[in-house]
Order: C-alpha cells, then structure tokens, then sequence
C-alpha cells in the first residue's frame, strides 16, 4: 500500500490528465459550474438522488460524477444521503405508479429553495416505458421540473453541463425582487 | 411422488412452435408432481410466469436439458407449486398481481409488486378498476420478542442507488430478520413487450436492468434468433462476446470498489471507480455508447467496429489489468479490510442450491454453475476459460469471485477480439406469419439471464425475461441474519442485486 500511496502523491491527477476534447470540455464545465455555485450558495449545492423507476443505467451514470475522473466535489457539488440537507433533486426513471408517493414525500422533505433536475430520457418524457399501465410518465408530471437532461443515459459530461444550465436558471429565480 | 421429472415428461411431445427449450402442455397433476419433485431437491426452477390463459414453469432437473411446462388456468387458479419449493413464491405472488391467475394452497398469499397504485387490478390480465390503497399498507411478518426493534429502510435509500424497502429486525445490533419488499420500479414490462415490434421490444429488454443491458439485449437476440431459426453472422457472435465480457468487468470494477468503500477503505474505491470510467470510455469510442445499450440486435449488431477500436479497447484494458492487479493485492494485504469481508454475510450452499443462485452468489457458495460454460452458446463455444467457485460464501468469498473473473473475462476479449473474423455484422430476420417459440439463456455479469419469447408475424406476442435477483434477493435475508445492521451495506452491495430487472 506504501508504494501505490507514494505514487499517487507524486503522479498527476487523473482528473487534469492530457488535454482531449472530453477533459477540455469538462475543463470549461468545471470552472463555470464553480463561479456560479459560489455565487448562489456560497461554494456549495446538494444533491438528493432519487430513482423513480429508473433501469439503473442513469444511476451509473450519476455514480461516474463522484469518480476521480470527473469529481464532482471539485466544483462545490456534492451528493447527500437525506432530502433534508438538499438543495436539488436528481430525478430519474419513468416515475412508476409505485414510486409516485415516495417521490412526493421526498420533495416535501427537501427545504425551501429546492430544484427539480429530471435525468434521462424516462424522467423527461417516459421513454420506452411511456405507455405502460404502470407509470406516470415523466416528472413534470408529478413534480415542477426545473430542468431537463436528456440522454439515455446521458453521459457524466451532459450532467455536468446540465448542472450549469440549472446554476443559470436558479441564478434567474433568485434575480427576481421577492415580491413580498 | 416417487417419479423422476423425466419420467413425468416421457413421452410426451413439445409444441410445435417451441424451437428453443422444448414446451410440453401438461395436466395440474403433473404440474404438481413437478413442483414437488423440484422441492425434493430434483432440480432448479429457472423461471415462472403467466400470461392471459396459462403459467409457464422453466425447469431444469439436475444434469439434464432445460425445458419449459405449462398448464391452463381453469377457474382463476393453479396448483402452487410455492407451497412445495420455496423459490416459487416470489414469482407467484408476482404472477397473481399481474394476470389474477391464484396460486392454490399458496404459503404466502400477499401482493408482491402490485403495491395499490395502480388503480387495477391484474392489469396484465382480466383487469378490474381497483381502489387506490397506501402504499405503507403491507403486512410484513410478525415478530415477537424482548429487547426486538425494527428499522424500516426505503424504498429512498441513502446512496445513489435503486428503491426498495428493507425491514429490519434488530436485537442491539444483531440483525434476527430481514424482509424484503420490492416492487417499486415496476415498469410493466411484460406488457410493453407483448404486441411490440421486435425493434421496440429489443429497446424495451435493453433497459430491464441498465447494468445489463448487453446481456439482456444478447438473450433477447438470441430468443429471437432461436425462434427464427437463423443464426447471427460470426463476427457479429465474436463481438456480443466482447461486449458481454467487457460490461462484466465493468460491473465487477464497480462493485469491489463499492464494497471496499462500503468498509471506508476509499483507496481501493478511487482506482476501481478510475478503470471502470476508463473502460467505459474505451467502449464509448468502440461501439458508441459507455454502457454499449441498444448495439446488440436481433439478427446482429447495430454497428460495426472498425478494427482499430476494437484493438484500442483490448490496449486500455491491457493497460488497466496489472493496475487492477495491484488493488487486487492491496484487498489481499489489508488486515483491517479483510476483518470486515470474512466471515460476513455468508450463505450457505444448500441454499444457493435451493434457490439455483447464479452468478457470484452462486459460485461464492460452492455452486459451481456458468451458462457459458454448461449451456454453452455462441461464442464460447469450444472457448477455454476457468470458472471460478469458492465455499465460504461470505462477502470475501464474493469479492474473489469478481477478482478471478475480471482476469478470465480480460483473457476471453482478447482472445475474441485476436480472431475476430471478416463480414457481416447483421443477418436479415426471415418475415413469416407462423407462431414461433425461442429461448435465450446467457450468463449476465449477475449470472444467468432467460429470455422466452413467442412471435407471432414478425411481432413479439408474448415474452418473459427472468433475472438471476429473483434467485438472489431471498438469499440476502439468509445472509444478513446473526450480522450486524453495519455491515448490511457489505452484504447487499456484494449480492449487488438488480431492483429494475427484478420488479420489471
């Protein structure tokens, strides 16, 4: 374990490793993600994963966030084990009749300002499950989406771009003067 | 019932339309006998299901081929054969939600998937409209005792993984009972699947279980090539092989990096998260998606793969292997981790027999069974490779299980990829108005995956898809018993079970 610790300390980091359109790409990703998350909540969001029927395929996917590869928790984002200590929730799956009322109970867990991210093909539209008798469909359905990711699944880097698309939007509903 | 189950088959003929594992059409007696005789340890149930008029049982007695019985409903019930072999229960109670066929004399008579919110009832078969009940509304079983206190867990659970409930029943912190409730991310799939075209029902069985969507898609092709009689071309076969193997060690990085993280060793966890992302890669730019879902078709491939990314991908993983090597070793020299893996979770092997656990949950146990060694199929065919079985049956012997096959299955793509042979990656589907009956049957990285279909018109009328957690999920709840709650995170992520591909 000494060798293999000492090497790591003296290697490069895979996460900067040489420069692909991938890494240049997430490189970009990365930096606005970060301004955007300070801006908003200081230097951090969480996350609350829910999978509302999903096939698992999206979960993978989310999973590889958390990887060295992409690290997530780089940019101020990262995952929490209770809607309670969230501020966003990462929905996936055609939200089956069997997950309706576990989804809602979720997001009524989740404190005020909360997003709503719908992830994958399922959460944003039903996908292939659309006509079954056992789902509802898609999120917005059950739960006011702020934002959709399409893909099927989508790839870690369509999530992290997402993500800023949601900073934008969440920097939007909170430009506008409360009016109370 | 003293009769084999050969003998209660002898003579009889299969139907007609049955070109994969034979089908006979037999009486409630015989159904009956067979059941018992699975329960008397004879052989293993493979599969069970339903469909508007009759129940379907794949078997397959002890060293013998496979086939499948069925019987007709006749007033709404069956014999159960639950009551007989316990591993029938699930997919009865699961048969019954979904077409209202009643198992008769059935041990355990509570709605397994159908949780109230449907707003039918049989909804797969003569369906009524139901009233809506509270999803909370379940009977788990009693327990009794001093000092006894229960943590429901789910179905939300604290990681970043798929929903079930869990129902603990802890003494301090010894874990006297778990039960189990799925059901949760039911999708209707036996549904979606019957009346489809066989493009929409290969991209339905694609996203059974996300994890496995190339053996799902593999044992879908090959249900559906069975019943058309046609084969896939060479190359086509030579390169299912190396996606199927290549979504193996993928899965198998993954789950010894989450066990290891599951006992806070996050070494381990950071470089096996590192190879599957590469790997993903490498696939990603080999076949165009990371998971490769949607490239296996029936009659072929989607695609080809120029044989520069496929030699690309056999460098990344030459390059992850003596990387993954030293992880493996590290797992091997870490008393502290090791202390949390021994010992922990064990099964024991007559229930893995009982069940016909595959995959590592199987082998893990002394079960020594592989399709793609003992029901071989394209392209393992005459293929050398070691199946690795151990005896402990604990949470160790699982993670060993995942070591030794990452090192087979890197031997087998290199081998596949080295001959891959010029041509054709899809053959044409033969169009026919005829009734036909296939079977796919191949080894998932969870273990064996059976696909039964019926066409009928170039459609699918009906189909089945049974995945290796029907057999597993039960023997969690052995495995976790005299543990303690902490170390259920180690147990369940080393059965790593599908809740998708279970609750379909």
């Amino acid at each position: 374990m000494r060798t293999l610790l000492l090497r790591s300390l003296f290697s490069a980091p895979v996460t900067v490793a040489a420069p692909k359109a991938d890494d240049v790409a997430l490189a970009q990703v990365g930096a606005e993600l970060e301004a955007r998350a300070r801006r908003l909540f200081g230097r951090s969001i969480t996350i609350r994963e829910v999978d509302a029927g999903s096939c698992n395929a999206c979960e993978l996917e989310i999973h590889a966030l958390n990887n060295a590869v992409y690290d997530v928790e780089r940019f101020g984002i990262r995952f929490a084990a209770s809607p309670r200590h969230a501020d966003v929730l990462l929905v996936t799956g055609p939200v089956t009749k069997n997950m309706k009322v576990a989804l809602e109970r979720t997001y009524a867990a989740t404190p005020d300002p909360k997003w709503v991210v719908a992830v994958g093909d399922c959460a944003c539209g039903g996908g292939v499950f659309a006509e079954s008798y056992a789902v509802v469909g898609s999120v917005d359905k059950v739960l006011p989406v702020d934002l959709h990711i399409r893909g099927c699944p989508p790839r870690p880097l369509d999530l992290l771009k997402g993500l800023v698309a949601l900073m934008d939007k969440a920097s939007e509903k909170r430009s506008v003067p409360p009016s109370r | 019932m003293d009769q084999t189950i050969s003998q209660l088959l002898a003579n009889r003929t299969p139907v007609d339309a049955a070109r994969g594992w034979p089908r006979y059409r037999i009486d409630s007696e015989t159904w009956s006998a067979i059941g018992q005789a699975l329960g008397a340890g004879q052989g293993d149930l493979v599969a069970l299901w339903g469909d508007r008029e009759s129940v379907h049982m794949a078997l397959r007695e002890r060293g013998l081929a496979p086939c499948i019985v069925s019987i007709p409903v006749t007033g709404g019930i069956f014999p159960s054969v639950g009551r007989h072999h316990l591993p029938a229960i699930r997919p009865e109670r699961a048969l019954r939600d979904l077409h209202g066929h009643a198992p008769h004399d059935e041990p355990d008579d509570r709605p397994w998937l159908d949780h109230g919110a449907w707003g039918v009832t049989a909804p797969l078969g003569a369906t009524e409209p139901a009233l809506l009940r509270d999803p909370a509304d379940y009977r788990f079983l009693p327990v009794e005792g001093r000092g006894l206190h229960q943590i429901p867990v789910g179905p939300v659970h604290a990681g970043i993984i798929e929903p079930g409930h869990f129902r603990f029943t802890a003494n301090g912190e010894t874990v006297v009972r778990l039960e189990e409730r799925l059901g949760y991310v039911h999708k209707g799939i036996d549904g979606l699947l019957a009346g489809a075209d066989l493009g929409k029902a290969a991209r339905v069985m694609a996203r059974i279980s996300g994890d496995s969507t190339v053996a799902y898609s593999f044992a879908f092709a090959q249900a559906v090539e069975c019943a058309l009689g046609i084969e896939a071309p060479p190359r086509a076969q030579v390169l299912r092989g190396v996606m199927a193997e290549v979504e193996r060690i993928a899965n198998h990085f993954g789950d010894i990096g989450a066990i290891c993280n599951d006992a806070s060793f996050a070494l381990a966890f950071a470089y096996c998260g590192m190879f599957r992302e590469m790997l993903l890669q490498a696939t990603d730019r080999a076949f165009g998606h990371r998971l490769m879902m949607d490239c296996i078709v029936p009659g072929g491939m989607a695609n080809d793969v120029s044989q520069d990314a496929a030699s690309a991908l056999m460098i990344t993983l030459d390059g992850l292997l003596p990387r993954f090597a030293e992880i493996a070793a590290l797992y091997d020299e870490t008393p502290s981790l090791q202390d949390r893996t021994c010992t922990t979770g064990i099964v024991h092997r007559d229930l893995v027999t009982q069940w016909a656990a595959g995959g590592y949950v199987g082998r893990a146990s002394g079960r020594d069974f592989d399709v793609r060694r003992d029901a071989p199929y394209r392209p393992y065919i005459g293929l050398p490779f070691a199946v690795p079985v151990l005896a402990q049956g604990d949470v160790d012997a699982r993670v060993r299980i995942r070591i030794a096959e990452i090192e087979e299955s890197a031997k087998l793509i290199k081998t596949l990829i080295l001959t891959l042979p010029d041509g054709p990656v899809s053959a044409e589907l033969p169009q026919g108005s005829e009734t036909l009956e296939g079977t796919g049957y191949v080894e998932g990285f969870r273990g064996d995956i059976l696909v039964w279909v019926r066409l009928r018109d170039g459609r699918v009328e009906a189909a089945h898809a049974r995945d290796p957690s029907w057999f597993q999920w039960p023997l969690l709840e052995a495995a976790i018993e005299n543990n303690i709650v902490a170390d259920f995170p180690l147990c369940n992520k080393s059965f790593n079970c599908t809740y998708s591909g279970h609750d379909l």
